[in-house]
């Protein structure tokens, strides 16, 4: 029996409330299907799971909060059957109560009905119309304060929770919060370095210029694009950048999944990854930034996209400054940022010239790498941006 | 041909809707026609090339990036749109 438990949704986000299941009981799943979408203090995520199999029950109801790590479904793994599961329940059950054992399952066991889930005070007691309603308002009955007899839940408990729901500034609030946790973690337990260098981007820029011209609008890439893919290739000569310092020690990434920062519109900032970004072609890793873009900005992300970064990537953009001190998003162990590509005065060739030049910089933690190598993967990456034309394919 | 008051009023209040859509804290009766978009509302360059996606499916017309310098105020838009519709 698979016990499939809320995954983590990204540093500092301990809990997840329940706004729709994908699933229902008797449904087949399979590895990378999005079975729920929960809320966090950063945005609506969709919960993917890692395994194929057939849903038996569900255990969190809409609008329920949960801790990350809670069994919020039971799935039978392929080729089990709901007895097998129901044996299994059972030990599990009869291990971690001192209780007798329930009472045999029935012989012809129907895993159709939603369980609810009972916290550690137990089952609230809610009115059914008050739950009714409580799920049209989208209200979490388990922040309902209860006024009926034995402290049930009525429909005026719900009607004034509904009237005190979260607004777009509570949301802000958390998101500040979450935002705050991660960073304070971070400058608290990550011993960062700094380091930055000038990037001229004359061929670069004429390069993605002439790539860009008589294609259609929707078929062009941004220099942006540009910047994530050289990132990754610099990453293969230096793995120790590239992953997660965990327990004590640092663990290489299984890929270079960098971490796209996107500000939001109300304020805040997230940073969804993209997988295996030195794969891609640029084609495909601009369609990919164009999806995860829009789909931040709408709220609507992966819960593998929150966990799977292995190094965050920062772009302040053209509208931002020259240099960005960027701070790591823990556990990676490296965050790469680009501030404002800007023309200015650069030496080529023994004469000044007028150039556009982005400064990158890179924020590293020491427990995993050192400012030598450090300045040897800016200078890669440099190196990169000066032979444009092999970051537009996917590396065989 | 020289464009009508109607024309260029419809295309700017269609560039608004595509701006707005972007960019939903925009308050059109604040922006500053005459002054530089990007100064006044903020765009990144994902919005910006989303804009122009838009623009383009709204009128169907082709916007070459050799022609983002000539799109800085609201009225280069719109002007630029009527010229080419």
């Amino acid at each position: 029996m698979i016990e499939f438990k809320l995954p983590s949704l990204g540093a500092e986000m301990d809990e997840g409330t329940l706004v729709e299941w994908k699933i229902k009981p008797g449904d087949t799943v399979h590895k990378g299907d999005v079975v729920a979408v929960v809320d966090t203090s950063k945005s609506a995520i969709d919960v993917e799971i890692w395994q194929d199999g057939m849903v038996l029950e569900l255990l969190l109801e809409l609008h329920q909060t949960v801790p990350v790590g809670t069994v919020i479904a039971r799935l039978l793994e392929p080729g089990e059957t709901p007895e097998h599961a129901d044996a299994e329940k059972r030990r599990i059950a009869e291990a971690a109560a001192a209780k007798p054992p329930a009472a045999p399952a029935p012989s012809a066991p129907t895993p159709t009905k939603v369980v609810p889930a009972t916290g550690s005070e137990g089952r609230r007691r809610v009115s059914p119309a008050a739950r009714v309603h409580a799920q049209t308002l989208g209200i979490d009955l388990a922040r309902v304060t209860g006024t009926g007899p034995q402290g049930a839940v009525t429909i005026e408990d719900v009607e004034r929770a509904a009237a005190q729901k979260p607004s777009a500034d509570d949301r802000a609030l958390a998101m500040r919060t979450a935002i705050g946790a991660a960073m304070a973690r971070s400058k608290r337990e990550i011993p960062h370095y700094y380091l930055a260098t000038d990037i001229p981007l004359e061929r670069a820029t004429r390069w993605l210029a002439k790539r860009n011209q008589g294609r259609a609008v929707t078929e062009r890439a941004l220099m942006a694009a540009v910047f994530l893919k050289s990132v990754a290739l610099a990453l293969r000569k230096f793995p120790e950048l590239n992953g997660y310092y965990r327990d004590g020690g640092f663990v290489a990434g299984s890929g270079t999944h960098l971490g796209v920062a996107i500000s939001l519109r109300q304020g805040g900032l997230i940073a969804p990854a993209i997988r295996d970004v030195g794969s891609l072609s640029l084609d495909e890793l601009m369609k990919r930034l164009t999806d995860l873009v829009a789909r931040a900005r709408a709220l609507t992300l992966k819960s593998s996209e929150m966990t799977d970064a292995t190094i965050t990537v920062t772009n302040l953009g053209d509208q931002g400054v020259e240099v960005v001190h960027g701070v790591i998003y823990p556990p990676q162990v490296a965050l790469v940022g680009f501030g404002k590509m800007s023309v200015r005065p650069w030496v080529r060739d023994g004469n000044v010239m007028a150039e556009p030049v982005v400064t990158a910089s890179l924020s590293a933690d020491h427990r995993a790498s050192d400012g030598h190598r450090g300045a040897l993967f800016l200078n890669e990456l440099n190196r990169l941006l000066q032979e444009p034309e092999p970051l537009d394919e996917a590396p065989k | 041909m020289t464009p009508t008051r109607v024309d260029s009023a419809t295309i700017r209040q269609t560039v608004l809707d595509v701006l707005r859509r972007i960019a939903p804290e925009v308050s059109p009766d604040s922006l500053q026609p005459a002054k530089p978009l990007r100064n006044q509302v903020d765009l990144d360059s994902m919005d910006w090339l989303n804009f122009i996606v838009a623009l383009h499916e709204r009128f169907g017309v082709d916007i070459p990036e050799a022609d983002y310098a000539k799109l800085v105020t609201l009225d280069d838009v719109t002007d630029y749109l009527t010229t080419k519709l």
